[in-house]
């Protein structure tokens, strides 16, 4: 397959291409696109929400319609919150991170040629891309952008009438989504084809490497879960603009009774969380994969557990399926449920501590090198640790109660999400940036991209637990209409200012990303001495990945420091030496 | 536009920040032992900003915190808080201090061999088992809770009352002498009918509609909650309470409130609280502020979401039968 000779061009090499390593750098730079709108935007309501009456030029400048002399129409101000979070969780975090990452890893480190299907790849990706569009392009509709919350329920989601994003923005939130579900079932698809039957010979499934695992695993969540939000949608569809009434009952808006009846919006939420649970783990999964194929080659020693780990990546696999129930402990659900999806719960606590502890014991007598993409994988250690144990408050359903849709849910989920996972994904790019472009990124700049991030992201998140804990409730445009969070403000003014900081640091990041792309060092072959395969292939991309025949595996993925050999780390190619136990 | 010179602005200072960092630029691409050294002075230096970030959050915020449960049933509410917090403190402490440490203490050294270890089922069953049993125990006593603070089956004598949620108001009914509501549907809104009460059934005339809700104290509320337009939610953050308003179906919350607006007003914590927010409202030329409780819509309905305003006042129980005996009923309301 490396023998042939098919013509390329500039269309069939950079835009409509099938190779899994060309596709990846689409994902990852569709996705950093996507990312940096989305800080933008989180910058843009942190300003409303830390200076509720101040005018703001960067407000009246991007706002347009949507802004009166600098400051934010709430309307607004919920439409910038529902699209960051659609864009974070979904364009970002998703596709961004799993579709360049297991398209770039998967068929190198199995030792394969290219996905299972290279045709249906290039179209997962471009789909993808379509999505992406037709999401920025709903920011554009005069009524403005979807702004029920990236949770969009009813009937709120489904009434024009009950917010002017609910209309034509709404529409076409719904037609990216359903685009963006198709991609990534394409995607993923493709990952768990490749991984079952692409391996080359010596791979076997216990001689993968924890990037593999997890890439795999959460392919798997996804074509489980990612179906339900395509019914979701399309129920919602059917209710906004062909009058049933799955989610509709009873609602008297505007002055007039609507002709819906016998529909529940509990449908929608067991729908949508039935995803939307399994989405997160989604998120963090292949961040946690990452991290531990980050921390066990720069740390020179095998990943403490491997074989706990793939458990307990099953294990949250499994169990997350399970769970959605806890987004709705107070939805008015009979309570026997806010049982059951508490103890569900609370198991899923159990695997997650399983892996922390793993990776606290890998770090232990290491012999730490400290690269940007290490600097990032501790980190994300510290925040899944933060953000999971507030996990355990929220889980429990009796303390929900009080905790619920604050800001101790959002300082929650961004812990785990948008800090853990985002690093995962820094992280990803700063180790694999050699084989995605042949190239390295500057460590100093990402020694400062890493270690300002870290100040500012804790800095943001830490503080907005106590503002939930003191009742604030999210997406509020302002709190000045209760004097009671009159003393939240200075935490919010807190919490914004670490919010630009950790935006502006960003910038170091996408300088040294971009530019690297064509000044970086050139890269060696296997710049970071690793052991996995894909540090086999030649820096410069050829299709089918090895020249000449595949290589056959004779190890696992994790002989760093192994007593009996010279070098530090030993390859997966490496034969085992007479009388040499495999781990 | 300037939307553009701002892209512009940012693009530039990326350039500047590329640049300066050409300049800067040593050869290697890799961490050095060097760089080993300072990233790991950096983790110990990161881990004390931490724990000072940690310990000056409590310190700084506590004030703003909610004080103690103003309902009964929320006093377990608060100890199974507690509870969690100190273990979930405990664990945060001790894994964040091992992984910043970790991090200090085994930063590369050349010719340094890392250990080759790779498994102990000893300690992967220590910590798994570990987290499990405390689990179990949080598990055990959060359902007692749950229960506890679900079910109002057992309630003597309650006293029902609807909370009426839409955008962007609360309305509130009154069971009345009979404790039954009468039934409703915003299908028979009409004119000062506001909440749909269906005034052919027998239990609705009596019902007493208000817009300030009055509890008494001492006496189980269960609170029957209707939405009329899209999905609020009743959070009554004081009372350890929140139930969804969801349109098409009654969902329900019950607590026994425990301490009258004025016992609350007299609380030690909120006397602090309330004078670090006068504090700020005086710099702001603001009037005082004297606490009461909260009714605040916490499920986002739309551009008012964060302005649905319903006074709650906490009486005693003689107080609270005066006061509704002097509220009009649906009957009177519509004579």
């Amino acid at each position: 397959m490396s023998n042939h000779h098919h013509k390329e061009t500039f269309i069939t090499k950079y835009i409509f291409s099938q190779d899994h390593k060309m596709i990846s750098k689409q994902y990852l730079v569709t996705g950093v696109f996507m990312g940096i709108i989305g800080v933008f935007m989180s910058i843009l309501f942190r300003l409303q929400i830390a200076w509720p009456d101040h005018s703001f030029s960067i407000i009246e400048a991007f706002l347009g319609r949507h802004q009166d002399g600098g400051v934010m129409t709430p309307d607004m101000y919920l439409a910038l919150v529902t699209i960051h979070g659609t864009i974070m969780v979904f364009f970002v975090l998703t596709a961004g991170l799993s579709g360049t990452f297991s398209n770039l890893l998967i068929p190198l480190q199995i030792g394969a040629r290219d996905m299972a299907s290279g045709f249906l790849n290039m179209i997962s990706y471009w789909l993808f891309f379509i999505s992406s569009i037709v999401m920025l392009i709903s920011l554009f509709v005069e009524a403005g952008p979807a702004s029920a919350g990236w949770t969009i329920y009813p009937p709120l989601s489904a009434l024009p009438q009950a917010m002017p994003g609910s209309g034509l923005g709404m529409t076409l939130w719904l037609v990216s989504m359903a685009i963006f579900v198709a991609s990534s079932l394409l995607g993923s698809l493709n990952y768990i084809v490749t991984v079952l039957n692409l391996r080359t010979v010596g791979m076997k499934m216990t001689r993968l490497p924890l990037t593999i695992w997890a890439f795999f695993i959460t392919a798997i969540i996804g074509v489980v879960s990612f179906p339900v939000l395509l019914s979701a949608a399309l129920l919602l569809i059917f209710d906004r603009s062909f009058g049933t009434s799955f989610y509709l009952s009873d609602i008297f808006i505007q002055g007039e009774v609507l002709h819906y009846q016998g529909g529940s919006p509990v449908l929608f939420e067991h729908l949508f969380w039935f995803l939307g649970h399994p989405e997160v783990y989604i998120v963090l999964l292949p961040a946690l994969g990452i991290t531990s194929e980050i921390i066990s080659t720069n740390s020179r020693k095998p990943i403490f557990g491997y074989r706990a780990m793939i458990g307990s990546i099953i294990a949250i696999a499994f169990l997350s399926t399970i769970v959605w129930g806890h987004h709705m402990f107070v939805s008015g659900m009979n309570p026997f449920l806010g049982s059951v999806f508490t103890f569900t719960t609370l198991l899923i606590a159990i695997p997650s501590a399983v892996k922390s502890f793993n990776y606290l014991t890998t770090l232990w007598k290491g012999n730490l090198q400290m690269n940007p993409a290490m600097l990032f994988s501790i980190g994300l250690v510290s925040t899944f640790i933060s953000g999971g144990l507030t996990g355990l408050v929220l889980g429990d359903s009796a303390l929900d109660i009080n905790v619920h849709d604050t800001y101790f849910v959002v300082a929650h989920f961004h812990l785990v999400m948008g800090v853990s996972a985002i690093y995962g994904m820094f992280a990803g790019v700063y180790h694999w940036f050699p084989k995605l472009y042949g190239r390295m990124m500057n460590k100093t700049l990402g020694y400062w991209h890493f270690w300002i991030t870290a100040v500012a992201a804790y800095g943001v998140f830490f503080p907005m637990h106590f503002v939930g804990l003191a009742g604030l409730p999210r997406r509020y445009y302002a709190n000045t209409a209760f004097p009671i969070f009159d003393d939240v403000a200075d935490v919010n003014i807190v919490i914004t200012m670490f919010a630009i900081l950790g935006g502006a640091a960003q910038i170091i990041f996408l300088s040294n990303f971009f530019i690297s792309i064509y000044k970086g060092k050139k890269a060696t072959q296997n710049p970071w001495k690793s052991n996995t395969l894909e540090w086999t292939t030649p820096v410069e991309h050829i299709h089918g990945n090895w020249p000449g025949e595949i290589p056959q595996v004779h190890r696992w993925a994790y002989d760093y420091s192994k007593p009996g050999h010279k070098e530090d780390f030993v390859s997966q190619l490496t034969p085992l030496m007479d009388g040499e136990e495999e781990s | 536009m300037t939307a553009i010179l701002y892209v512009l602005l940012a693009i530039v200072v990326a350039i500047c920040v590329w640049q300066v960092a050409s300049i800067l630029n040593l050869k290697s691409a890799i961490a050095t032992e060097k760089d080993n050294n300072t990233q790991g002075i950096l983790f110990a230096v990161f881990g004390i900003f931490f724990y000072a970030l940690m310990i000056f959050s409590f310190v700084k915020y506590s004030v703003i915190l909610l004080p103690e449960s103003a309902s009964v049933e929320g006093e377990n509410y608060d100890l199974l808080y507690l509870i969690t917090m100190v273990l979930i403190l405990f664990v945060q402490t001790v894994t964040q201090f091992l992984l910043f440490y970790f991090s200090f203490k085994y930063r590369g050294i050349k010719g340094r061999k890392a250990l080759f270890y790779a498994d102990s089922h000893k300690l992967e069953m220590i910590w798994t088992v570990i987290p499990a049993i405390t689990l179990a125990g949080l598990v055990l006593f959060g359902l007692y809770v749950w229960n506890d603070v679900m079910d109002a089956s057992d309630a003597e004598n309650p006293l029902i009352v609807e909370v009426y949620a839409k955008q962007f108001n609360w309305e509130a009914r009154y069971a009345g002498d009979d404790n039954e509501l009468g039934f409703a549907n915003v299908r028979n809104i009409k004119g000062i009918n506001t909440m749909g009460v269906d005034l052919s059934d027998k239990n609705a005339l009596d019902d007493v509609p208000v817009r300030e809700l009055h509890l008494p104290k001492g006496r189980k509320v269960i609170f029957k909650f209707r939405s009329q337009d899209v999905m609020h939610s009743a959070y009554m953050p004081h009372f350890r309470a929140q139930m969804n308003c969801v349109p098409g179906m009654v969902t329900q919350f019950a607590f026994t409130p425990k301490y009258t607006t004025e016992e609350m007003r007299a609380n030690s914590a909120t006397i602090e609280k309330v004078a670090g927010i006068n504090k700020i409202r005086a710099e702001k030329g603001e009037d005082p502020y004297e606490f009461d409780y909260l009714l605040l819509c916490n499920k986002i309905c739309g551009a008012s979401h964060y302005n649905m305003q319903m006074k709650i006042i906490v009486e005693e129980e003689a107080d609270f039968n005066a006061w509704i005996k002097s509220q009009k009923t649906i009957a009177q309301v519509l004579q």
